[in-house]
């Protein structure tokens, strides 16, 4: 098993000559909603990009900021309850220009917190109702129960998912999505359905982090196949060494829930 | 009941201690028999009781706030074994108090795990609180990281006489808006030195990202201007002072500051007054703790132990040993006490081994760090989740250089049983 030397990786990373185009990714929210290693997911997709032959572009969206133009992969993170509170106003200020992305095929990947309030709403236990902006026709419900540990996630589009969950959010998909899988081991969108995350269009939508797509590298050259077919019509992939990744999932299918 | 719980308790000790058991297990039989043992104990100090807690740091900032209060005459009862929740400290009295349960000391200095620090402070209030960080560590656990905050706000809150806070971590500085009782004083970092400390705030957002404007900070009784290779410089009083440290690592050398606050707090309200010199001495004089940036010798050369366990541990344990001509190898363990998460890995940038590699990646998540090593495009020697053939391989591998493992906690316990077979290794049961 021979990981990527330092010489390809460095000759894999000066795009200057020969890049097949720029791909250009937005991280939402790094400052408030990014708990759970969501940074992992971002840079497995600047090195994946440049592995593929294309050149990288990452961006970053907070609060206030003015919505960056040509965005063609959008990654959104994990938050505390403090972070969904600060970042809540700014995102329903979004609501319209976020859909219309979603809408027209924006490939995106959605992990936990943002999953969340990019559904209809969430409803904590108290009663309270915190509007989501409604690209996905999901809905949350919180609960007093955590849901922690390992997952392992079937799905007909990416093969086996694999993943660590940690909520107490229960979200129940409505017709106007479809699970992303079933869960083969650990709980996924709620403790009743055994059903994990949400498809719509090209958005990726999950509660798993580990990170996510280090390690489940068909989801990440999904975004990227998609944003590139987008752009420029066709996506001819370069040959990362997935190696380390292969062996990382067959480690972690056999540890404990 | 009180006339025999405490020599039965001792009497537990001793057969557990023979047999090799567990060092809170007597804690647990006295807390059964006898549930006002540790309370009535402790109340009897005339000092009171110190309770040091936070996410990173815990042990060795006790061990200096004991070994501060000791160079000032005072005797102090600690937690040494490393029990840091309340049987662990019932234990640890056991071993202590005399067969009639009277403790010789002047004060207690307990490491105290978050959470178990919030049911100990229910039922022993404590004179003096140091809470020293909040990071991202075992959220499998704890759930949020404010979440931990809130248990070391009813820590403060439960203080009868002074809180210390690190001024620079906004989730511990912030406790002092809620406290109206006990009196607030603070350690801190000079300017110059505030990038070296990220927190975790920080470490969210990506590289080159604003930072919302901060509101004034109050003012630090101890702050920490410089750290050098062998010494650094704390500015208290008004003045700037120079030691020597035998502790490394930058985060240690803070958490001396938070030290140095409750040491002089303590020490002020004793009878004799402050010894300034005697702080500073034995300041320089204190040794790591287990796993703590020990070095040991193997084949005559240097081998060093930096634990990780969350990422900003890791982010300053790389910082705070530079790879150059170092050996290096990572192990990485999922157990419960690991923390069970591999996310965590991916918020610790490895850019600094580039240059050098690591030589051997081990644990039973060796294959996620190799893929994260893969992506910060560090080369990696070989990978194997056995912790004995790889610590073989990795010492046979590298005879002429001085070596670095870092690893988690069930890791460290592994590599240490193992080392324990071909060198000096202090065991700790």
């Amino acid at each position: 098993m021979t990981p990527l030397s330092q010489d390809e990786a460095s000759s894999a990373g000066s795009q200057e000559t020969g890049s097949k185009g720029t791909i250009r990714v937005l991280q939402l929210y790094p400052r408030d909603m990014n708990i759970y290693g969501d940074w992992g997911n971002v840079l497995v997709l600047q090195q994946r990009i440049r592995w593929h032959g294309y050149t990288p572009e990452i961006l970053e969206y907070n609060v206030g900021d003015p919505f960056p133009e040509d965005v063609d992969i959008i990654v959104g993170g994990g938050g505390q309850d403090s972070g969904q509170l600060v970042i809540q106003d700014d995102l329903l200020s979004r609501e319209s220009a976020l859909k219309e992305l979603a809408d027209d095929g924006t490939p995106m990947l959605l992990i936990c917190g943002l999953y969340q309030l990019f559904g209809r709403f969430f409803k904590t236990r108290t009663g309270a109702v915190i509007p989501g902006i409604g690209v996905l026709d999901v809905e949350t419900h919180g609960t007093d129960e955590r849901l922690i540990g390992n997952v392992t996630v079937s799905s007909p589009e990416f093969g086996d998912i694999l993943g660590y969950e940690n909520h107490s959010g229960q979200t129940r998909l409505g017709p106007g999505v479809r699970p992303l899988g079933t869960t083969a081991k650990g709980t996924g969108n709620n403790s009743s359905d055994g059903q994990e995350g949400a498809r719509y269009r090209n958005i990726v939508a999950s509660y798993l982090h580990g990170s996510l797509l280090p390690k489940n590298p068909a989801i990440a050259d999904f975004l990227i196949r998609t944003a590139a077919e987008r752009k420029y019509g066709s996506f001819t992939p370069g040959a990362p060494d997935d190696g380390y990744a292969e062996l990382a999932r067959e480690h972690a299918a056999r540890r404990p829930r | 009941m009180l006339y025999f719980s405490v020599p039965l308790g001792k009497l537990v000790r001793r057969v557990t201690r023979l047999r090799g058991g567990g060092s809170a297990f007597p804690g647990l039989v006295v807390e059964k028999i006898d549930p006002g043992f540790m309370q009535r104990t402790l109340s009897t100090l005339p000092l009171g009781v110190a309770v040091v807690s936070g996410t990173n740091g815990k042990t060795t900032t006790t061990k200096m706030v004991v070994e501060l209060l000791e160079s000032q005459g005072l005797k102090v009862f600690t937690n040494r074994t490393g029990s840091n929740f309340t049987r662990g400290v019932a234990a640890a009295l056991l071993g202590d108090v005399d067969w009639r349960g009277r403790l010789n000391a002047d004060i207690a200095v307990l490491e105290l795990d978050e959470a178990h620090a919030v049911h100990f402070v229910n039922r022993v209030p404590p004179r003096y609180s140091l809470l020293l960080n909040v990071l991202r560590d075992q959220l499998d656990r704890f759930g949020e990281i404010d979440k931990t905050a809130q248990l070391l706000q009813h820590i403060a809150a439960k203080t009868t006489g002074t809180v210390v806070l690190n001024r620079e971590d906004p989730r511990v500085a912030r406790i002092a808006e809620t406290l109206n009782g006990p009196e607030v004083r603070y350690f801190g970092l000079h300017d110059s030195l505030l990038t070296t400390f990220p927190n975790d705030d920080d470490l969210r957002a990506g590289p080159g990202s604003p930072v919302p404007d901060l509101p004034p900070k109050p003012h630090a009784d101890v702050v920490l201007r410089r750290v050098g290779a062998d010494d650094a410089d704390f500015e208290y009083d008004g003045a700037t002072v120079t030691t020597g440290m035998k502790l490394r690592g930058v985060y240690n050398i803070f958490n001396a500051a938070a030290a140095l606050v409750l040491a002089r707090c303590v020490a002020g309200n004793g009878t004799t007054g402050t010894d300034h010199g005697g702080l500073l001495k034995a300041l320089s004089e204190v040794a790591p703790a287990f796993g703590r940036g020990e070095s040991l010798v193997v084949d005559g050369k240097p081998l060093d132990l930096v634990l990780v366990k969350n990422p900003s541990g890791f982010r300053l344990g790389l910082k705070s040993f530079p790879a150059g001509g170092y050996a290096t190898m990572i192990a990485i363990n999922d157990n419960y006490a690991d923390g069970r998460d591999m996310s965590w890995l991916w918020d610790v940038e490895f850019d600094s081994l580039r240059d050098g590699g690591v030589d051997q990646v081990s644990g039973s998540r060796a294959y996620d760090m190799a893929l994260r090593l893969q992506y910060d495009e560090v080369a990696v020697g070989s990978v194997n989740p056995e912790i004995v053939p790889a610590l073989a391989a990795f010492i046979e591998g590298a005879t002429d250089k001085p070596k670095r493992i870092f690893c988690t906690y069930t890791a460290m316990l592994a590599i240490r049983r193992e080392l324990s077979k071909i060198t000096t290794v202090e065991v700790v049961s």
